[in-house]
């Protein structure tokens, strides 16, 4: 391969000569300070460091020189191009992370635009409160057991020493099944799993039933024709009251918090002797408002009923009533999620507004 | 039971300071639950002031009102008079009125204040009834004429006891084992078991007053030919007379205060002693007009086809388990505790009364009031049992304030018939309460409460023998005696322990699965919700069901608390309807619900289930029965969709919800439990026909159906156009995903895949093609997608095009192009055999 011979032209200075390398180098920087783009830059990078480039030009002059003189013109001219090249790669660094940076600004989105494409659904919280009270109760080493709905008088009622002339058998508080007479009611509350509990399992027993019962109210404010229960027992050798009290005080500061104040008073159900009533302090007034309309002035809400298993009820279950005692209780999980929440219409909690659902998260 | 408090005073040494509001919490610590206070709400300065000035000031707004100065004495610390503005204009200057002065709180909890108010400072309230709550009058301010004794009335004179204002009543309510504390008499008892307060019985100088039964007293002749669980339907009847009463005197006033206080009315003196002893004593008593008897009373049973009139006017058809009151035997006076008859009652020219003071069988009692729905006051205390000893003296009383405020004289003749049944005694061990109740109460302890609330206790070691009080026909075990215990010596005082149970197991599979499918369902943007699960004919009409099929399948109650919905659900679908019409009322579109509740899936005809006395385990055959009788009640889960599956929204146009998203939720369901759903189409009602899918498991077991309802069920039913449904049977998806997921390993060797489209018949299922894709291409098939799905022009009128990805892969080595596409001429091959299909 054969290069032309160039001839310097005596008009022109020579370009191997230090003033013009430095010019040509002075003038290269200068371009690529002043491009303010990659393609600004691109073209002077053709026009200095190019093959027609001054220094181009200069370096093959080299080849013209006598021996002597190669050494010093080529350490020379090799580095300006070597200065320049260097200025080059910094100022291409330079423009294309000002063009990345531009890039993320201008790909920017406006994140407060709304979402809801297709929004979360919800649990309801009523069902999200039966299952907080399932596992605070399998945390403590309890089981949890179920019954039908549609269920036997004698386990709702018989099992559980109602006697067949009880006020609460009567139709105005428990829907019967047609024909009357066959045997058959909507169970009025959880307690007839107690019986199919015991009968089935035997004793020891720590279970609680979560679930559905029915009463004859007509729906309003205040009343549902079906609503919710939490049922507990625990029968086994040397259960006493102080047991029931101690469970029902977790129960309530578990829901409640634990600035909860709970208190026991006696009562009378068919299938706890003793029987109490467990209230809970008004969670509106504190107890401090003679006029208060949660409490209607009295300072305390009743949440449920509660005492030691009748001996009735262990017998007509085949427990041996005078080795085992137990006791057991029913609390309202619709009226704890009323405490709990402020829910104040019964409802919002039954008539599946998808509004009231979402008031909640998933977890409560 | 509404207690007025100075009546209760009367028995029991309520302490002087206490308040309503005090005894109301003495009461409920030993077991009574507080229900209102009545009265007392009110507090002073309140006093009876003198109008000395009114003028009437006209007002822009066209009210009068009357700038007043009254004269209240000394009662505002200054003795000039008070400046007050009256809205009321019933009074003149000189007239005695009630005037609340600043600070004092009106019932309701109104403070009065001096205030700036049309253009004066009023200093105070003249009061009218209705705002000082003791009338509902309100036409005007009360003005007093004079002292309740006569005595003249002084400006600054303290107006809350002149008007009553002190008085209080403490309404409680009282448990159905306690039916002594339907009396003030039992309500005094209990006070001073909480408060230790002296209690005075009443009965005690009543029976020393009331003159022993004798031969010469009324004849009464109790028979009881039928009697319920071997009691007597009358074990004791006390028979007074009282001659020569004035039915027209007035009852005292006293007397009728304490009756309205207690919420009864004051009708007439004989009505009103009546009621008066019941109240005080808890004896319910009658009165007949002794001149309209022709023959003795006799107590017994009804006749079969007897009949009588009430005093509430109704002619009523007799059980003959009502127990009767007759004269002579024959004629009906009365249904024994319960409610009198027209015949023999006191009447305006009645002068000899004959009081009745019987004890009647509760559940006798309880029976009659409710077959002839007739719960009345008398019925209530017979029902929860009245003292069988009381009843004399319940008589006596009657007898003495009707000679003292009727003028009569008693006959000397006293009949008290019959033996009654009183609480037999029984042993208890002294620990048992302990033991019970956890609180180590010593056996001296034991007995001193038990002898406290009336029982005769005799102690041998730790064998207590203990005789109830008459009152306590409660108290028949053991257990019954440590409520005693406890309660009187404070359920406060019992310790919070946690019982220390031997470990459970933790959630069943099915209580897990439940839990995981609602949170899989939220998570799916859809809301559950809870209905109540009553449906009836019109509702099973509009989803195109068979009403008389549906009736067989469930259960009707007897009592619904409306006859339009009388059925329990059979589908979970079938009540959720109502939640999602009424959400789309309220103005929402895009809704999806789920509902997880029980059905009943009743297969058989409905036997009874038998019912046994109560304390008794019924044998294993019964128990079998009693079960066998409870209709099967599978957990459903109900899916309903309505407008956009992904809605609307600055990005751009929503999408409607369509069958292949309601099936991509239910088989999301199935994968969240590793379970391979099985659709095939079928559309029974209420669905579409064609676009609904009956969903199984691989092996065919029924799941439930998912689709788009039929146009007509949801027209009938008024709900958004398209709506889908799903109805799945959550046990029986529990059931199918019982077994344990067994892991295979991954194979990392290469995949090779291979597109094919098939044209079938347009009402070929794409997953019959798919099935037969994956049977042909044999084991090294990893999987077959569906990627594009073509109806039209190339492909021919009622034809359509499926384009199949297979993915093939070995499990240790790389397939040959020869190999992948020997598999793929297998799958092809296989369904053209399947279902005709043609390659394109």
């Amino acid at each position: 391969m054969s290069e032309p011979t160039i001839i310097p032209d005596p008009a022109e200075p020579d370009p191997l000569a230090p003033t013009s390398v430095d010019a040509a180098v002075r003038a290269a920087l200068a371009a690529a300070a002043e491009a303010t783009t990659l393609e600004d830059l691109k073209a002077a990078r053709l026009a200095h460091q190019g093959d027609r480039s001054r220094l181009a030009l200069a370096n093959r002059s080299i080849g013209n020189l006598p021996a002597t003189a190669k050494a010093e013109a080529g350490k020379r001219v090799g580095a300006a191009r070597a200065l320049v090249a260097a200025a080059y790669a910094a100022r291409q660094a330079e423009l294309e992370q000002e063009r990345d940076a531009r890039i993320l600004v201008d790909e920017a989105v406006d994140v407060t635009l709304p979402s809801g494409r297709r929004p979360l659904g919800r649990r309801h919280p009523v069902m999200l409160m039966s299952d907080r009270i399932a596992d605070l109760f399998v945390g403590m080493g309890w089981e949890i057991a179920e019954g039908p709905e549609v269920e036997a008088e004698w386990f709702n009622f018989d099992a559980l020493n109602f006697d067949v002339d009880h006020p609460a058998r009567q139709m105005q508080d428990t829907f019967y099944v047609d024909p009357p007479g066959g045997g058959l009611v909507l169970r009025t509350h959880t307690s007839p799993v107690q019986a199919r509990t015991l009968l089935d399992r035997g004793v020891p027993v720590y279970v609680a039933c979560i679930g559905r019962v029915y009463r004859t109210d007509e729906l309003d404010a205040t009343h549902m024709p079906a609503f919710h229960q939490v049922e507990g027992l625990a029968v086994d050798s040397g259960i006493t009251m102080a047991h029931l009290k101690g469970t029902l005080d977790r129960l309530a500061t578990e829901l409640f918090g634990d600035g909860i104040t709970t208190r026991l008073r006696p009562s009378y159900f068919p299938f706890t002797e003793p029987s109490a009533e467990m209230d809970l302090r008004c969670f509106v007034c504190r107890g401090e408002d003679p006029q208060c309309r949660a409490c209607k002035g009295i300072g305390w809400i009743e949440w449920g009923g509660c005492g030691m298993v009748n001996r009735n009820v262990l017998t007509a279950c085949g427990v041996d009533a005078d080795r085992y005692t137990g006791f057991a209780f029913g609390m309202g999980i619709d009226r704890a999620l009323m405490f709990r929440t402020g829910v104040s219409d019964m409802r919002d909690m039954i008539e599946g507004d998808v509004r009231f659902d979402d008031q909640f998260g998933m977890e409560i | 039971m509404r207690v007025p408090v100075d009546w209760l005073r009367e028995y029991v040494a309520v302490p002087a300071g206490a308040r309503g509001a005090d005894i109301a919490a003495d009461l409920v610590r030993v077991g009574l639950e507080e229900e209102a206070i009545h009265g007392g709400g009110l507090t002073g300065p309140l006093v009876v002031g003198r109008v000395l000035t009114k003028d009437p000031e006209p007002q822009k707004n066209g009210k009068t009102i009357s700038w007043c100065t009254v004269d209240v004495g000394d009662a505002n610390g200054t003795g000039e008079p008070q400046g007050i503005v009256c809205g009321a204009d019933n009074f003149e200057a000189g007239d005695l009125v009630v005037v609340m002065l600043p600070g004092g709180v009106l019932p309701g909890g109104f403070t009065i204040t001096a205030r700036k108010t049309y253009g004066h400072v009023s200093a105070g309230m003249i009061c009218s009834v209705r705002e000082l709550g003791i009338g509902e009058d309100h036409t005007g301010i009360l003005v007093l004429s004079g002292g309740p004794d006569g005595r003249a009335l002084v400006p600054g004179q303290d107006a809350i006891p002149l008007l009553g204002l002190d008085r209080e009543t403490v309404e409680v309510n009282v448990t159905p084992d306690r039916g002594y504390c339907f009396s003030i008499r039992g309500i005094a008892r209990e006070y001073s078991h909480a408060t230790g307060a002296a209690y005075t019985d009443p009965a005690l100088g009543l029976e020393a007053r009331a003159p022993a039964a004798n031969g010469r007293g009324y004849v009464v002749d109790v028979r009881d030919d039928a009697p319920i669980r071997g009691r007597q339907g009358c074990d004791r009847y006390v028979a007074r007379i009282v001659r020569g009463i004035d039915v027209h005197a007035p009852t005292p006033p006293w007397m009728a205060t304490r009756l309205t206080e207690a919420g009864m009315r004051s009708i007439s003196l004989p009505v009103d002693v009546t009621n008066y002893v019941m109240l005080g004593l808890g004896q319910p008593l009658h009165a007949f007009d002794v001149a309209s008897l022709t023959g003795s009373i006799v107590v017994r049973r009804a006749r079969p086809g007897e009949r009588m009139t009430t005093l509430d006017g109704t002619d009523r058809a007799l059980s003959p388990t009502d127990l009767l009151i007759t004269d002579g035997g024959e004629r009906p006076l009365a249904i024994a505790g319960v409610m009198g008859g027209e015949d023999c009652e006191v009447t305006d020219t009645t002068t000899d009364v004959l009081i009745e003071a019987a004890h009647f069988d509760p559940v006798t009692v309880a029976r009659s009031a409710r077959r002839h729905r007739l719960p009345s006051e008398a019925s209530r205390r017979f029902e929860r049992g009245v003292d069988p000893a009381i009843a004399a003296a319940a008589a006596q009383l009657a007898v003495e304030l009707l000679v003292e405020h009727g003028g009569g004289a008693p006959d000397e003749g006293v009949t008290d018939v019959g033996t009654p049944v009183l609480p037999s005694p029984f042993t208890m061990d002294a620990g048992l309460p302990g033991r019970l109740v956890g609180v180590p109460y010593a056996a001296s302890d034991v007995a001193r409460v038990l002898t406290e609330i009336g029982c005769v206790v005799a102690a041998e070691g730790d064998r207590l023998t203990v005789t109830p009080p008459s009152w306590r026909p409660d108290l028949r075990q053991g257990p019954d005696l440590a409520e005693e215990v406890a309660r009187i010596e404070g359920y406060a005082g019992i310790p919070s322990l946690l019982p220390t149970p031997p470990g459970g197991r933790g959630l069943t599979r099915a209580q897990r699965v439940r839990r995981l499918l609602g949170d899989v369902l939220a998570a799916q943007g859809l809301e559950e919700i809870w209905s109540a699960p009553f449906t009836g004919d019109d509702r099973h009409l509009a989803l195109g069901l068979d009403p008389a099929d549906v009736a067989r399948r469930t259960v009707r109650l007897a009592n619904p608390l409306s006859e339009e919905a009388p059925y329990f659900r059979i589908s979970v679908v079938s009540t959720m309807v109502d939640a999602l019409r009424r959400n789309v009322s309220r103005g929402a579109k895009d809704v999806g619900l789920f509902e997880v509740g029980l059905v009943v899936a009743r297969t058989g005809t409905l036997v009874g289930a038998p019912t046994e006395e109560v304390g008794v385990r019924p044998s294993d055959e019964t128990l079998a029965e009693i079960r066998a009788a409870v209709p099967p009640q599978p957990t459903h889960l109900g899916v309903l969709l309505a407008g956009d599956r992904d809605r609307a929204g600055w990005w751009g146009a929503g999408r409607k919800a369509d069958v292949a998203d309601l099936l991509e939720i239910v088989r999301g369901l199935g994968e969240s439990l590793a379970l391979d759903l099985a659709v095939t189409s079928d559309g029974p009602l209420p669905w579409h026909p064609g676009r609904c899918a009956r969903v199984g498991t691989a092996d065919g077991a029924l799941i439930g159906w998912a689709g788009e309802l039929h146009p007509k069920v949801v027209a009938a039913l008024g709900l958004p156009e398209r709506t889908l449904a799903a109805e799945l049977d959550v046990d029986a998806l529990v059931r199918a995903s019982e077994d344990t997921v067994v892991a295979h390993t991954l194979v990392t060797s290469p995949r090779a895949q291979s597109d094919v489209a098939l044209v079938v018949d347009a009402s070929v299922p794409a997953e019959r093609v798919r099935a037969a894709l994956v049977e042909g291409g044999g084991e090294l098939v990893e999987s077959v997608d569906l990627f594009d799905l073509y109806e039209g022009g190339q492909v021919g009128v009622g034809k359509k095009s499926l384009a199949y990805r297979l993915v093939v892969r070995a499990r240790n080595r790389t397939l040959t192009t020869e190999e992948v596409n020997a598999i793929r001429d297998r799958a092809v091959a296989a369904a053209a055999r399947a279902v005709g299909a043609v390659q394109r």
